[in-house]
């Protein structure tokens, strides 16, 4: 139902291009769950904007590629075809519940006006729908004429899912939608996000940067280091057998509480600057296993169903120590 | 060797509809050398807790005996003394460090503040080798934070922390401001530290992961109170209060060959401000009887180290009481 192909997003200003998204395609078919995983920096929020697109312009733009969408190509929607698409098609959760809610308004007349503004429908017809999925929710009918400084941060983030629901989108993008919450309110709408996905058979993109999350709720993760995906699979895929050192790196720095190891391995060095990419594959400042043709060579993209994009295939043929 | 003990340890915040209870009767002990983890979630208190610990909030009443000492009853001058021995490392390094001070200015101001050293070429010398101490280049020492990406700047926090060598460091949430990669490089680096020059920590964060990696013995915190403290091998295999049981179990595991099964608490956590009495987890705990809404549990040992606050623990030990999941 999505797919996207060989999607590059620069940051363009007088002064430096920061290439944010690198040549990046996947595809999410209906019912599907994919995380999208990785660091600060690595073009996770800007993949999702470009989906619903969203990239502020200036400074981004979509310098390459294509967005099928059921069918359609929507890099060249107009503004009347987006903002149909928006909502009923695809709907998106951000990341910060404080900041995605109107602090002025009631939630009720908010969600509402979700509502009202996209689909045909009168306003009594709406409240009704509103009070439904926010009891579905986890949300009761007499907090309808509250506003958003009376919830807690668990509260909102859930009127932010409803609100993001509301028109029944067939793909929902959640991004970070757990990142500002404590652990035990997390499990609360990891369980809602999970339970609605069936209920509606909705294809979602998860983004996070927490691979715990990803494993609870997705059966496909993509992991993107420098606005590139360097590894894609299905989740026992990449959780059983990673190919991308990057990847491996990220599993080993994670402390685990299922095992009493002392030292962690944590990847050396920082994330690379988006403005001033390395040469060759993007990881090799970092990567413990870089060889010669790394440095100067882009590796290409490997394998069918388990993607990876490495020279070599290092945890597997134990071709390099 | 006991190097902190607080006894009865409490810190009310007046707000216009009453108190806040931030730390409601907090006892605890922090070994030398070792390292106490305290989880818990946004708003349980573990901030204000090692705030109280190091000073920086006055104590409404109790004691923090540092060494068998009661530094609440210290005088400025006594505490300007006990300031180079406790330090503390945030959460934000990127609030924590003054954008118009270079890298070096920020590592030696508190050998200037303290008059540690006189000529300017000892006090270059100590920072730098500070700065090779936590794997930052000599070179950075005329650079400021701006230049800087969070991983390294909180190394940079940390060098300022170690410059009059503390003994007891309080780390507030030192890396969750960190990406994963550079979350690991900064954990080793405390423990390393740790390990070389005997420094004692209260860790404090809201990721458990974390903290069982690098604490010896954990403390749970809800609502300002400890509700169960153990070795941290205890607190994991053998969790006995019904908050830390779904605590643990709510946490998302990278582990998809054996899923847990996840509790799901109903409801959030009440207001800390005049706390209704009894068990401050009642409200959300399936196993709350009469007698939790009534009266407050006492944090009691009730195996070696190990402590609970929970009238019901003997039948969570037994088994006879247990969530229902589904």
């Amino acid at each position: 139902m999505l797919e996207i192909k060989n999607l590059s997003v620069h940051y363009v200003t007088d002064a430096i291009t920061a290439k944010a998204v690198n040549d990046i395609s996947f595809s999410v078919n209906k019912g599907e769950s994919m995380g999208l995983v990785g660091e600060t920096g690595a073009g996770k929020t800007t993949t999702a904007l470009s989906i619903m697109q969203l990239v502020p312009d200036p400074p981004g733009i979509i310098v390459d590629g294509e967005i099928w969408f059921e069918g359609k190509n929507i890099i060249y929607n107009t503004d009347k075809e987006n903002q149909a698409m928006r909502g009923n098609g695809i709907s998106m959760i951000f990341q910060d519940p404080m900041t995605a809610l109107n602090p002025i308004m009631t939630i009720g007349d908010q969600l509402n006006e979700i509502l009202t503004t996209h689909q045909k429908i009168s306003k009594k017809q709406a409240k009704k729908q509103v009070i439904e999925l926010l009891e579905i929710v986890g949300i009761k009918e007499d907090r309808y004429n509250d506003f958003p400084h009376q919830f807690s941060g668990g509260q909102k983030q859930r009127v932010v899912i409803a609100m993001s629901l509301l028109c029944k989108p067939r793909l929902l993008i959640a991004d970070e939608p757990t990142t500002a919450l404590d652990v035990t309110i997390q499990a609360q709408v990891l369980e809602i996000i999970n339970s609605l996905k069936a209920k509606f058979n909705m294809a979602i993109i998860l983004i996070t940067h927490d691979l715990g999350v990803v494993a609870e709720t997705c059966n496909k993760i993509a992991i993107m280091y420098a606005g590139q995906i360097v590894e894609m699979g299905t989740v026992e895929d990449v959780y059983l057998s990673p190919k991308h050192p990057y990847t491996k790196g990220l599993f080993d720095s994670i402390p685990k509480l299922d095992d009493d190891t002392t030292q962690l391995i944590p990847i050396e060095g920082q994330v690379s600057n988006a403005s001033d990419l390395p040469t060759g594959c993007y990881f090799h400042p970092r990567c413990r296993f870089c060889k010669d043709i790394c440095k100067t060579q882009q590796p290409l993209i490997k394998g069918d169903a388990h993607k990876f994009m490495c020279h070599f295939d290092v945890f597997t043929k134990g071709a390099i120590k | 060797m006991v190097l902190i003990e607080t006894k009865r340890l409490k810190k009310y915040f007046p707000v216009p509809s009453g108190h806040l209870h931030a730390v409601d009767d907090i006892n605890l002990q922090i070994n030398k050398g070792e390292t106490l983890g305290i989880v818990g979630e946004s708003g349980c208190g573990k901030s204000t807790l090692g705030r109280v610990i190091l000073r920086l909030h006055e104590a409404t009443s109790g004691e923090v005996l540092y060494d068998g000492m009661d530094i609440n009853t210290f005088n400025a001058s006594e505490m300007r003394h006990m300031r180079q021995i406790m330090q503390i490392i945030f959460q934000d390094p990127y609030a924590s460090l003054n954008p118009r001070m270079t890298i070096g200015q920020s590592i030696s101001e508190p050998l200037r503040l303290h008059k540690i050293y006189n000529k300017k070429n000892e006090i270059r010398e100590r920072v730098e080798e500070l700065m090779e101490l936590v794997g930052l280049p000599k070179r950075s020492y005329n650079q400021y934070p701006h230049e800087f990406d969070g991983g390294r700047r909180q190394r940079v926090v940390i060098a300022r922390a170690l410059t009059i060598n503390p003994k007891f460091i309080v780390c507030d949430e030192p890396v969750s401001a960190l990406d994963v990669s550079i979350q690991a490089q900064i954990l080793n680096l405390l423990m390393d530290l740790q390990k070389n020059m005997g420094l004692t920590y209260m860790f404090i964060s809201h990721d458990l992961s974390v903290v069982k990696h690098i604490s010896t013995n954990i403390g749970v915190m809800y609502l300002g109170q400890m509700i169960e403290k153990a070795p941290k091998k205890d607190i994991f295999r053998n969790p006995l209060h019904p908050y830390t049981i779904a605590l643990l179990s709510a946490i998302p595991s990278i582990n998809i060959k054996e899923k847990s099964k996840k509790i799901i608490l109903k409801g959030e956590i009440t207001s800390p401000i005049n706390p209704k009495p009894g068990c401050r987890f009642a409200a959300r705990c399936p196993f709350s009887i009469d007698i939790c809404r009534a009266q407050i549990p006492k944090l009691i040992e009730v195996e070696k180290d190990h402590s609970v606050a929970c009238y019901r623990y003997k039948e969570i030990q037994n088994k006879t009481l247990h969530y229902n999941i589904i």
